[in-house]
């Protein structure tokens, strides 16, 4: 069921070749252990510096300490914490309810899928199916929530790159069309709270199904433009190829998910592996990366909102009449049997996942995160050592990070 | 993949000494987790992850769960002569349970594509001995996941690389996951880094350090 990058017209080993990789690209064994004189600073030519927490690449507050020789990197340590609010705190001392409109704040960008995945471990925790009409809604929404996450981030990886402005405006000029789609339906542009336990909050509108068609339909179209403008590009491709190589191995071995993974080669999607919700029903494909550099992350995300792009097809060719909420779902008075459920979905940035302990009363026990872009930040070091400063942040921006839910 | 008894079986012939637990789960969900005990926590985790038909290589979520004492009541039927009568008769007994503090580690399989085993590691109390093993060095991904396992509940990854706070300042005391966690009185003399800030809450705290 994969597909490898070099498949489609652009064979990026072809193009690789053509341009000689930079120097000590993709050799991230170049270690230098710090060595501090009695007054504390660093000896030798060694630097450190303090990227953030306001630096305008670090996608938020975030820091990191970072200790250089000449240009390159020799250690880097990454801060965080500036946006903790004790989410998990907040989730025990709330109602399983009650703490719906929060998980759109994790993810700021795909509060839909937040909500996915937090409805579908209530529903785990609880026994509670969601009817066939609202299984679909969920996967549209989901797979919106996908096109307009990738098509941003991308945009903020080549703002990133130094093309400043165009490439982001673009992206954030077909998010809007997707954030409207999103505002019809749920009342918000990206704090949409939409999901319940058991179903779906509101029916879709009137004219919302044809309004979906006629933005998947014109998405194609925009995105041969934007990939005409960038794969090809060769100011990308050598800011990026042989940049940040993760390793397959370490990948698994670090927990890191979502495209991040898949761009080191490995199949693993929770949507093919756990088939939550009716994506058992829909044919795609995971596309994989050969090389696990910042190029191939690019592609990857790409390649998926092509394949996002199928689903959506099918998914509005095929929703059902029905009704959209379980008829044994409560709204009040919701109190879960003793015991606990760890649900996860396939969120645009990795594998999110809710682990809840009920102990009968309406609040959980334990209310617990998994966040992906946290996750995905451990082994942000091993991809840095050894490069320059500047690829430091194309690096950090292909980890698809927001602090909100790194911080929660 | 196996049951978990099966799992438990085999784990105890390759793993020679150490104590497993299957703790029962009555959810819905019906995921029942594996206890093992401190000592052989590693060996354990090893085995769970090189084994050729389980290849849990994966690590997803690592998390830790504050248990405080409880006091639990159980009903017995107990057997008592009444007015020269013997009868069965259903009486109350409390006992205590000590608190703990638990480490939960979900992890799958990418290779295999199973999952999840819940594997679950257990401090001796909440105060002086909350200690465990950190399985970072099996799996890398635990790494920061174990360091807020620390900075919010306050247990101690014995063999962590870097037991560092993650989300809290470093001058931060408490652990506020917690379930006995006081909030301070007053959120803007909370001691943080900035010295300013520091002299204030010493002012706002006299007789007290830091917090």
């Amino acid at each position: 069921m994969s597909q490898a990058l070099t498949e489609r017209g652009l064979s990026d080993t072809a193009m690789a070749a053509s341009i000689p990789a930079p120097e000590g690209a993709g050799a991230p064994n170049y270690t230098v252990t710090p060595k501090r004189t009695p007054d504390g600073s660093l000896e030798g030519d060694l630097l450190e510096i303090s990227m953030g927490p306001q630096h305008p690449s670090t996608h938020g507050v975030f820091r990191m300490d970072v200790v250089l020789e000449g240009e390159r990197v020799a250690r880097l340590k990454p801060v965080f914490g500036y946006l903790h609010r004790n989410h998990e705190k907040i989730g025990e001392n709330t109602t399983y309810l009650g703490s719906m409109p929060y998980t759109d704040r994790l993810d700021y960008f795909c509060s839909l899928t937040n909500n996915w995945a937090y409805a579908l471990t209530v529903e785990k925790l609880a026994g509670l199916q969601a009817p066939e009409r609202a299984e679909y809604i969920r996967v549209i929404t989901a797979e919106l929530t996908r096109l307009q996450n990738h098509i941003s981030l991308v945009g903020f990886l080549l703002q990133d790159m130094g093309a400043s402005g165009t490439p982001l405006m673009y992206a954030f000029r077909e998010r809007e069309t997707i954030l409207d789609l999103f505002e019809s339906l749920t009342g918000a542009r990206m704090m949409c709270n939409y999901m319940r336990f058991g179903g779906c909050r509101c029916d879709l509108p009137p004219g919302w199904l044809e309004q979906a068609k006629q933005v998947v339909g014109e998405f194609p179209r925009f995105l041969d433009e934007f990939e005409a403008l960038l794969t090809g590009n060769e100011i990308l491709m050598s800011r990026t190829q042989g940049v940040g190589c993760l390793p397959p191995d370490l990948a698994v071995n670090a927990s890191v998910t979502g495209p991040m993974l898949r761009a080191s080669g490995v199949n693993y999607d929770v949507r093919k592996v756990d088939q939550y919700g009716i994506y058992d029903r829909f044919s795609f494909r995971v596309p994989l990366g050969e090389h696990g550099d910042v190029y191939d992350r690019y592609m990857v995300r790409i390649l998926e909102m092509r394949e996002s792009l199928k689903i959506l097809q099918q998914a509005l060719r095929d929703i059902p009449e029905g009704p959209i909420l379980d008829p044994r779902a409560k709204l009040r008075g919701f109190r879960p049997k003793p015991g606990e459920a760890y649900g996860r979905i396939e969120a645009p940035k990795g594998e999110l996942g809710f682990y809840l302990i009920s102990d009968g009363t309406p609040n959980p026990y334990r209310y617990r995160v998994r966040p992906p872009s946290f996750i995905n930040l451990t082994i942000l070091e091993d991809m840095c050592l050894g490069h320059h400063v500047a690829d430091v942040v194309i690096i950090l921006g292909s980890v698809d990070i927001v602090m909100g839910e790194v911080d929660r | 993949m196996e049951t978990l008894e099966q799992i438990k079986g085999r784990v105890e012939a390759a793993v020679p000494g150490a104590s497993l637990q299957i703790v029962p789960n009555d959810s819905p969900a019906g995921e029942p987790s594996l206890l093992v005990d401190n000592g052989h926590a590693l060996a354990v985790a090893r085995f769970l992850r090189d084994d050729p038909s389980l290849r849990l290589d994966y690590a997803s979520n690592v998390t830790g769960i504050d248990w405080l004492d409880a006091v639990v009541q159980e009903k017995r039927k107990v057997k008592q002569v009444i007015e020269g009568v013997e009868r069965e008769i259903e009486q109350t007994v409390e006992h205590k349970k000590a608190g703990c503090l638990e480490v939960v580690y979900h992890l799958y399989s990418m290779e295999l594509k199973h999952g999840p085993l819940i594997l679950r590691l257990r401090t001796a109390n909440r105060s002086d001995n909350a200690r465990v093993p950190s399985l970072t060095p099996v799996w890398r991904g635990a790494e920061f996941q174990e360091r807020e396992a620390y900075d919010l509940y306050g247990i101690t990854f014995e063999g962590h690389p870097d037991l560092r706070r993650i989300l809290m300042w470093d001058g931060f005391q408490d652990f506020p996951m917690r379930k006995d966690y006081v909030e301070p009185d007053d959120y803007e003399y909370e001691p943080t880094p900035h010295d300013d800030v520091l002299e204030k809450a010493r002012q706002h705290f006299p007789g007290e350090g830091p917090a």
